[in-house]
């Protein structure tokens, strides 16, 4: 049917107003494509431009003009859904481990389930339900800990046994599977006409679809969208979305201003086959098995499986060149594992004929994330590509999203995960991204176990003490390119095997993150953090204060050389950042972010600084080797080597001096730890880096230093209760809801970003709050960990997730960051969370389907802690990144 | 007792050399991919030389095989200097007067040749004066004699191959004060050895071969199978041209004689050869060179005994008979082996092997279902199959050493047997001869891709 369709749509101009559209839905005559309509011309203005007619612009289209937008224009170069869209699946899974992705599955299933009825157009939605299947203990834990998100989302879920799954699906072989999780509203669809049906809707409501017309590039000026050129002619726009699928990122370089969008093609294949002689029934469930990594539809009576393959074949790498999508053949050999698995699940097909092997190219991402948002350098360019292979399953939920972006300004829930500005120019390289495809798409059906990181791509940025450190025994993890230390293993210990530390119980590295927590305790030790974000803002006058004083939402007139916790905040209060300032001089501040802000907080700060040739920003990320020195002997090894005196009287917590530190002069110290430890942050010129770990390490022998690693780091900061942005902290998490109201200035003289939402709260109290949980019951030998993403349940009954989790050595307890709202019993509704409502409940937190008891708390035990300074000195910011 | 497979693949790979194109900008633009080659001992010493070398001063690469008869100091000598005289008959005017101004005041010459050796294929270090004296005294002939025109490939060829038998034979009656030299050319000179060598330059290969060594093609066709098309022809008694060539240069009173049991002058296989001077000087320079010459020399009974018939001298030449071939793409590989591979495989077997041999390592044929009936079954059988071959293939990573492998391992249906290969593989030295000669190996592998470029230019 899709076929039929595309054949009588082709060349005709889609707006509902027009008879001939109306004639070809109305009675589906095939006469219209005898007469081929003259190309209508384009419009010579558009609020809006759609590039892209697959699943994501249609589903934007849609979105935007169900939004009231009106004046959208969408541009498909060849036909509407006939590129990916029309290849793929027609898989709608909402079984996700990522909650936002879940979320949109969910939201996509619901919207597809209505579209017919909706438009009219045969989608060929049905609900078939999904199994997904498990060979392997580990596989089981991570189907029950999405069935535990399922559930609480609402969204029918079971894990059920083997022969239960036999009952549901009568071919499947289970004498290797140790059990399988069930989603009975999962369904099917037909891509293309979901894509069309879309299409449709968004027709009727005053979007002008123009298919054959391709864009070549996107005009900017001053940092907004002005137009776009295509090979019919150019459209005035404000906005213009890129849904150009595995073409987004060329699209995307094309124009003078490059945006960057980092994702490769890789060659997709699945198998189609004619119905078996008792066609198999439509209704029957999408099977998954990704230890075998492949997917079973049934399709027309006979099935549809693909899969993903250990060793994809990345194309497309020097751009559109050699093939189009069209001439991509097939490989059997290639394929050859794939087959294998699936008669290995179903024998019983041995003697099904195969129809064809379609070779279906797909996009993926560098974190297998989709991608979507606003350029950080183009204002009203958006984006939304990089479906990873669940185009159908995302497209929905994710045009929803960005249309809401696009026209609130910001989408309804917290899309960082898959925001564009979460990647920059670094990851854009074909080579990385072609690299790091090979390993994202085997990845599709690999298990997620806690804290795995990537393997390829990796060594681009790292700190010039890398070599010194890695010989000392480091073990690497990266964020945003750069490498950073999990940890250290000691001498004389054997390596670690990788795969032992696969795990979902208590890794191998327990012991020794252990031992550098000790020290952090009792001695000293030194961890690289340079990797943060770093910038700096100046003016000849008074500019930079006042900027800064609007845009973040502590007071940042303080004493030169007091640093500040603060955030930057959005209109609802919601933190963008959560950053240190340092107040250089009277003009000019040092601003540390976390990794990842790299990109998104330059453009958040370009954007709303007032242009003024006075007031300069630079990022100096580059400049500086940031030396963590944490623990109560890190007072002795500084002032011995910088003959100042370093005790609290001279060198009060939260305050930065520059001065020297063996040969080396102008070192930026300042006196925060971001773990609520005592100690020092040293940002070194990186020419001194190495002369200064030399010195700090030397210096430090006589006070039992040692290296440190990020997993240390990350076990005392949850165990002081410090949320840290991008995984605590989100754009739509206010200071009020996470007991930070001491880093908001309210009074503070003028009005600043987020204020008014801030004060409302204040008065109305917050609808979610940020709790400690330490888990009561838990055995840390025996039990599974929690990672992040665990339900919370209150007296039994669900009230949020969490979103950080840790094992504290001091406590000997694991430790759980999450947010507990009030649901209101009938109606679901949000409620204030007041301290009581915390207080006087019963907890639990639910690891992969098994509730542990768990104590909340509000604010971190200080009883427990030897406080070597007075209370109102000890950081009590709450303030932490990793 | 029978070897073990790895004891086999040992004495099969103890002389096999693979040499690859070196890529630019990851491209190769040469119209060669690189070439296979390895050599079986049957004879000890071995009497079979093979040599490649890339010409620097001029375009173009040289591969030849040399068979020797009668030891194997004519086939070393030959694989040594022959691609000198080659690359130096190719050389224009200007260029020879700047290799001769460098010799003449001692400056560093430009180095004209690149050898492709592998590290069994030595250079004789005592003769290299006088063969570089010889060679020297040929350029400056080509001086003197600057004829202005640019130089035909084949007649450069025939050249240098006269020139060379001529030189061998010259030096051994001059003889050499040192009494090492003066044996090794008298020997050099009273052995012999056919040359098949080719000179590969773009589009065109020329193929010049002096007796029974053969140059085959191999050429895909539009179905995907295998054939194989002959660049050169054996000079023995097989050949009717060359029967009918030695009755030409013969009186007719000699007709009979010239050609017994399928040997020349009842005596020597191939019609054409380096060194061989017993047929070639007359029996006063014979003698004379002999009775003059070392005393091991005239204690050798094969080199005084003077052939029957012997009327007319020279009865053998070491002229080429010169083929030229374009290339196309669908000529995929060249074979250039030594009379003991042809006894046992026949050419269009030969091509099949080495075609599916290269294409499996490289490429299998992709399958396509098409229109076909086939399930998901049959299907994943055929795919287990095409898996399991290519493991097997892998097994041999040299073309050369793959054709070895079935020309001595072959069984009846054609494929390689194990208890054979052990068999032949472990005869005795003196019995092996009579099972098999020696056999010597080249496969070059063209670079379709460039061929087909060139192809279009044209």
């Amino acid at each position: 049917a899709a076929g039929m369709f595309l054949r009588l749509l082709s060349d005709v101009q889609w707006r509902a107003a027009s008879p001939k559209w109306r004639g070809v839905t109305g009675s589906r005559r095939g006469t219209s494509t005898t007469a081929e309509p003259h190309p209508v011309s384009l419009p010579a203005e558009a609020q809006v431009v759609i590039c892209g007619g697959g699943i994501t612009g249609t589903s934007v289209a849609y979105h935007l003009s169900k939004m009231g937008w009106k004046d959208i224009v969408l541009l498909e170069q060849g036909r509407l859904a006939a590129g990916t869209t029309r290849f793929c699946a027609g898989i709608v899974s909402t079984a996700r481990p990522v909650s936002i992705e879940l979320k949109m599955a969910h939201y996509s299933n619901k919207l597809y389930q209505q579209l017919e009825q909706e438009t009219g157009v045969p989608t060929g939605y049905t609900k078939t339900g999904s199994l997904s299947l498990a060979q392997t203990q580990d596989r089981l834990i991570s189907l029950k800990r999405i069935a535990s998100s399922l559930n609480v989302m609402g969204i029918p879920c079971e894990i059920i046994t083997p022969k239960q799954a036999v009952q549901l699906h009568p071919l499947i072989n289970i004498h290797d599977l140790v059990g399988a999780m069930y989603v009975p509203e999962d369904a099917l669809v037909t891509s293309a006409n979901v894509s069309l049906a879309l299409a449709t809707a968004a027709s009727r409501n005053g979007v002008q679809i123009h298919e054959r017309t391709s864009v070549s590039h996107v005009t900017v000026q001053k940092g907004r969208v002005t137009g776009v050129e295509t090979d019919r002619g150019r459209i005035q726009c404000q906005y213009f979305v890129n849904c150009a699928g595995q073409w987004a990122y060329e699209l995307g370089h094309s124009g003078e201003e490059p945006v960057h969008i980092p994702l490769h093609a890789c060659e997709h294949f699945y198998l189609l086959t004619h119905p078996l002689t008792e066609p198999l029934s439509s209704s029957l469930p999408t099977v998954v098995d990704p230890d075998g990594r492949i997917y079973i539809r049934n399709w027309q009576g006979g099935i549809l499986s693909g899969g993903f393959e250990k060793n994809p074949k990345p194309l497309f790498t020097e751009g559109r060149n050699q093939l189009e999508i069209q001439n991509l053949q097939e490989d059997w050999d290639h394929f050859g594992p794939l087959l294998s698995a699936l008669l290995r699940r179903m024998p019983g097909l041995e003697a099904l004929q195969i129809l064809q092997l379609v070779n279906c190219p797909e996009s993926f991402t560098p974190d297998m994330r989709c991608i979507m948002g606003e350029s950080p350098t183009a204002q009203g360019y958006f984006v939304l590509a990089g479906m990873n292979s669940a185009g159908i399953s995302y497209g929905g939920g994710a045009g929803k999203y960005l249309a809401e972006w696009m026209v609130n300004g910001y989408p309804s829930d917290n899309v960082w995960p898959l925001d564009l500005k979460r990647f920059g120019t670094l990851q854009s390289s074909r080579t990385f991204l072609r690299h790091r495809v090979m390993e994202v798409m085997p990845l599709m059906c690999d298990l997620k176990v806690p804290r795995w990181d990537f393997q390829t791509g990796r060594q681009l940025r790292t700190s010039p003490l890398y070599d010194r450190l890695d010989a000392q025994g480091a073990r690497w993890m990266e964020k945003h390119g750069f490498e950073r230390v999990k940890y250290f293993v000691p001498p004389g210990k054997d390596l670690l095997d990788l795969d032992h530390s696969k795990t979902f119980y208590k890794p191998d590295w327990f012991d020794i993150v252990g031992a550098e927590v000790k020290c952090c305790k009792e001695a000293v030790c030194v961890i690289d953090m340079s990797s943060f974000t770093k910038f700096e803002i100046s003016s000849t006058g008074d500019q930079a204060l006042e900027s800064l004083q609007y845009l973040f939402s502590n007071d940042l007139d303080v004493p030169v050389g007091h640093v500040v916790h603060t955030g930057m905040l959005n209109e609802k209060g919601g933190y963008e950042n959560d950053c240190s300032i340092a107040r250089l001089s009277k003009r000019s501040f040092f601003m540390i972010s976390p990794t990842d802000q790299q990109v998104h907080c330059w453009a958040w700060l370009k954007n709303r600084l007032p242009d003024d040739s006075n007031l300069t920003l630079e990022d100096v990320t580059w400049k500086y080797t940031a030396l963590n020195l944490i623990g109560p002997r890190a007072v002795d090894v500084l002032s011995e080597l910088s003959y100042a005196p370093m005790t609290a009287e001279h060198f009060p917590s939260l305050f930065c001096k520059e001065m020297s530190v063996g040969y080396a002069n102008g070192i930026r110290v300042m006196s925060i730890t971001h773990t609520g430890e005592p100690g020092f942050v040293l940002y070194i010129p990186i020419e001194y880096a190495l002369h200064v770990y030399n010195e700090v390490m030397n210096m430090g022998q006589k006070y039992g230093i040692r290296n440190a690693g990020y997993y240390a780091l990350r076990s005392l900061r949850i165990e002081k209760f410090f949320a840290f942005w991008g995984q605590d902290l989100d754009a739509f998490t206010t200071p009020m809801e996470c007991g930070r109201e001491f880093q908001v200035k309210l009074e503070k003289g003028m009005e600043f970003v987020g204020q008014e939402a801030l004060l409302e709260q204040k008065q109305n109290g917050v609808y979610k709050r940020f709790t400690m949980f330490i888990l009561e019951d838990h055995d840390t030998d025996m039990d599974l960990w929690p990672w992040w993403g665990e339900p919370i349940f209150r007296n039994g009954r669900y009230v949020g997730k969490t979103t950080s989790s840790a094992y504290s050595y001091t406590l000997e307890r694991h430790v759980c960051l999450g947010f507990v709202h009030n649901f209101d019993e009938k109606t679901g509704e949000e409620l204030v969370v007041t301290t009581d409502f915390i207080n006087q409940g019963e907890y639990e937190i639910d690891i992969a389907g098994q509730r542990f008891q768990a104590k909340a708390k509000l604010y971190p035990f200080s009883s427990l802690f030897t406080q070597r300074r007075r209370k109102d000195e000890v950081e009590l910011s709450g303030y932490q990144r990793e | 007792f029978y070897l073990t497979p790895p004891q086999v693949n040992s004495i099969l790979k103890a002389n096999e050399y693979s040499f690859k194109v070196p890529e630019f900008d990851g491209k190769n633009v040469s119209s060669i991919l690189g070439f296979d080659s390895n050599q079986l001992p049957a004879n000890a010493p071995i009497e079979d030389r093979r040599s490649a070398a890339t010409c620097l001063q001029t375009r173009g690469m040289l591969l030849g095989v040399f068979d020797g008869h009668a030891g194997c100091a004519c086939a070393q000598a030959v694989s040594e200097r022959l691609f000198y005289y080659i690359a130096v008959s190719l050389l224009p005017h200007e260029t020879l007067l700047e290799i001769e101004n460098a010799v003449e005041s001692g400056r560093a010459l430009l180095p004209i040749l690149q050898w492709h050796k592998h590290p069994n294929d030595y250079f004789s270090k005592e003769a290299s004066k006088l063969y570089f004296n010889s060679l020297r005294t040929y350029w400056q002939e080509l001086i003197d004699l600057n004829s202005g025109e640019t130089t035909d490939v084949r007649e450069a060829l025939i050249n240098a191959f006269k020139r060379l038998d001529n030189d061998i034979s010259l030096e051994a009656q001059v003889g050499d004060p040192n009494s090492f030299l003066n044996y090794l050319v008298l020997r050099v000179a009273f052995s012999g050895a056919t040359a098949c060598v080719a000179h590969v330059d773009g589009v065109d290969l020329h193929i010049a071969n002096t007796g029974d060594s053969r140059a085959m093609l191999g050429v895909q066709e539009e179905d995907g199978s295998w054939s194989a098309v002959n660049l050169s022809y054996d000079h023995n008694a097989q050949n009717e041209h060359e029967v009918e060539r030695l009755k030409m240069e013969h009186p007719k009173s000699e007709e009979k004689s010239l050609v017994k049991q399928d040997r020349l002058l009842g005596l020597l296989m191939p019609f054409r050869a380096f060194g061989d001077v017993k047929f070639k000087w007359s029996i006063e320079l014979q003698k004379r060179v002999i009775e003059s010459g070392p005393d091991q020399l005239n204690d050798n009974e094969y080199t005084k005994f003077i052939p029957p018939n012997y009327h007319t001298p020279p009865y053998l030449t070491a002229e080429p008979e010169v083929i030229h071939h374009k290339l196309r793409p669908q000529d995929k590989f060249l074979v250039l082996a030594t009379d003991g591979l042809w006894e046992t495989m026949h050419r269009q077997d030969v091509a099949r092997i080495v075609g599916e041999y290269l294409t499996g390592v490289h490429h299998q044929q992709p399958i396509a279902v098409g229109g076909y009936k086939v399930t998901l079954g049959q299907m994943h059988g055929l795919l287990t199959e095409r898996r399991a071959r290519i493991s097997s293939v892998f097994e041999d990573q040299n073309a050369a050493t793959h054709l070895i492998r079935h020309a001595v391992g072959n069984n009846e249906f054609g494929t390689v047997d194990h208890e054979r290969l052990s068999k032949m593989l472990s005869l005795p030295e003196e019995l092996a001869r009579m099972y098999r000669d020696d056999i010597t190996i080249i496969v070059v592998q063209f670079n379709s891709h460039v061929i087909g470029a060139c192809q279009n230019e044209e």
